[in-house]
């Protein structure tokens, strides 16, 4: 707090103030002091080296940072920045998807005419489904690309081989939540995609009604693999709902916690890795 | 190695080698964040996602093709059997990334990039991603037509494209005509195929055996060996227009 007896200042007073800046920096104390702002963050503003630890290690959103890094960890040329922006990427989904689902029922009468709805009547709905589309799409390709660099610097190799093993679970749990919402726009694409895709747990072995060795099981085309996917023998509206539960809900909540892991292993194995 | 001529001066400057997450990664994540948003954004705006007409269980498409990142094994459908395309071979792909850093136990090159102190691994990786898996969905995206037949990009997606089907198998090729003869020759094959190349590979590296063990090499061996096994079965059926190598009441391969 300033003072308690607050003096008015004089125009000229302020007006020096505006002009060599000095407002500014009073205005930000002003603010950073307040008891707002003091409870809310649990430590100084200033930029002292105290703090900047303090900024990361007692923020709940931060803290899976560690508090320094290496300075080769920095750069773009060894980390492509890619493992940073599938996570974007996912978190934007994760917004999008949200924002998708007040307005889609994931049933066979409707889907399709709520895509319609979203597109040409609801306010940014096309936009918010492109972004959620795309922003998909391009979560496979940085996260195969993570990967290429995750290969190629070595990254897997000791301390960090169970990081790996989480990573090869987040790509295969990527590639699942890309193929289920594949399905929810239900038209001739979303469906004959996913037909195509199914088709081949129908083949599975011991599982699968056309797979080896399926006689000595008993699978059949209504009880095996595929329609423990599906919800039937071909791919209808209980595949909706099934894929719209599983993209929505089952998925998302494992990925994102093995996600949690992963960044919290990173942290524990000393950091990104780097020549000793 | 760069790091290392880099060294020097590194020292002259004083810069300190650990440095604050606050400001310098934090505000070069944020950075990052705004950029990929600002594209993500543009890319939405500019280009609308597909909606087809609304689906329907009766008019089946030509071709029916699965999403694009798919197509790597959906093209290999070509060459195998659903249950080893569509089932055992992801299943071995997760498995066998999931033990790379477990069989991969060359100690160099962690942390940096180089070839030259880990080709092998180098060239395996890179084959497997950018060959079996990427070219392969660029040639399902682009190449494949109507019939899962090949199509130049100029060509025109003839839905009536003739492709005569005259591959036969294995044992048929070297005159084995009869159905437990081709049986015994096709399973022959499979077995000389891993056998010879297992004990070739254990001949020759016999010194590493001690100190890298037995169970890890001959898990190592064996999914090289499926993996260039594919690449046979392909350049056979391509080639030489084999169809199955083995064949059996059961399953074929
Ligand atoms: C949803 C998917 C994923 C997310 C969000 C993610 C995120 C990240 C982030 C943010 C980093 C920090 C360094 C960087 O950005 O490169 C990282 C590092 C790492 N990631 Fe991932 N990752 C994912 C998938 C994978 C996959 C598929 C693998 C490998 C199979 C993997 C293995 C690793 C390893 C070993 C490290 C440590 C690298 C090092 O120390 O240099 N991650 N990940």
């Amino acid at each position: 707090m300033a003072s308690n007896s607050p003096q008015i200042p004089s125009i000229a007073e302020l007006m020096d103030k505006i002009k060599s800046g000095k407002i500014f920096t009073e205005i930000a104390k002003e603010i950073t002091e307040s008891q707002i702002w003091t409870s809310s963050f649990r430590h100084g503003y200033a930029d002292t080296p105290r703090n900047r630890v303090l900024q990361i290690a007692s923020n709940v959103w931060l803290h899976l940072h560690p508090v320094k890094i290496h300075r080769h960890a920095l750069r773009i040329k060894f980390t492509w920045c890619m493992g940073g922006i599938t996570f974007l990427l996912f978190l934007s989904t994760v917004v999008t998807g949200v924002i998708l689902m007040f307005y889609y029922r994931p049933v066979g009468e409707y889907a399709y005419y709520d895509m319609k709805y979203l597109q040409y009547d609801v306010p940014f709905g096309m936009l918010m489904r492109n972004m959620h589309r795309w922003a998909a799409h391009a979560m496979v390709i940085t996260v195969w690309l993570h990967m290429f660099r995750v290969f190629l610097t070595g990254s897997y190799k000791p301390p960090r081989e169970f990081n790996w093993v989480i990573g090869v679970f987040l790509v295969t749990f990527t590639l699942l939540l890309s193929f289920t919402g594949y399905l929810l726009p239900w038209d001739q694409l979303a469906m004959w995609a996913v037909t195509v895709g199914t088709n081949m747990a129908r083949a599975t072995p011991f599982l699968g009604n056309e797979g080896p060795f399926a006689e000595f099981v008993g699978a059949t085309p209504r009880y095996d693999a595929r329609s423990l996917l599906i919800g039937g023998s071909v791919v209808g509206p209980p595949a909706l709902l099934r894929f719209y539960v599983l993209h929505c809900i089952f998925i998302p909540l494992i990925a994102g916690a093995l996600m949690i892991v992963h960044f919290w292993r990173i942290r524990k194995d000393g950091g990104i890795s780097g020549p000793l | 190695m760069a790091q290392a001529a880099a060294a020097p001066k590194k020292k002259i400057e004083a810069v300190p080698d650990k440095l604050h997450v606050w400001p310098y990664l934090v505000r070069l994540e944020f950075l990052c964040a705004i950029v990929t948003i600002v594209a993500l954004t543009v890319w939405s705006i500019v280009i609308d996602a597909p909606l087809e007409e609304a689906a329907n269980p009766t008019k089946t498409p030509n071709p029916s093709k699965a999403p694009w990142y798919f197509l790597g094994l959906q093209d290999i459908l070509v060459y195998f059997d659903p249950w080893f395309a569509g089932v055992v071979a992801p299943v071995l792909i997760i498995v066998g990334l999931m033990l790379i850093p477990y069989l991969d136990v060359n100690p160099k090159g962690n942390g940096y990039y180089t070839y030259h102190e880990r080709k092998v691994a180098i060239w395996v990786y890179c084959f497997g991603f950018l060959v079996l898996w990427i070219a392969l969905i660029i040639m399902g995206v682009f190449l494949r037509g109507p019939g899962w037949n090949l199509f130049m990009p100029w060509q025109y997606w003839d839905p009536h494209k003739v492709v005569a089907l005259t591959s036969v198998d294995l044992p048929y090729a070297f005159g084995v005509r009869t159905y437990n003869g081709a049986m015994l020759f096709g399973g022959m094959v499979l077995s000389a195929y891993f056998a010879i190349g297992t004990a070739v590979y254990f001949f020759m590296e016999r010194k590493a055996l001690k100190s890298v063990g037995f169970v890890r090499m001959f898990i190592k061996i064996q999914l090289l060996l499926i993996m260039v096994g594919m690449v046979i079965k392909i350049v056979l059926r391509l080639g030489f227009n084999i169809k199955y190598v083995l064949v059996t009441p059961w399953f074929n391969i």
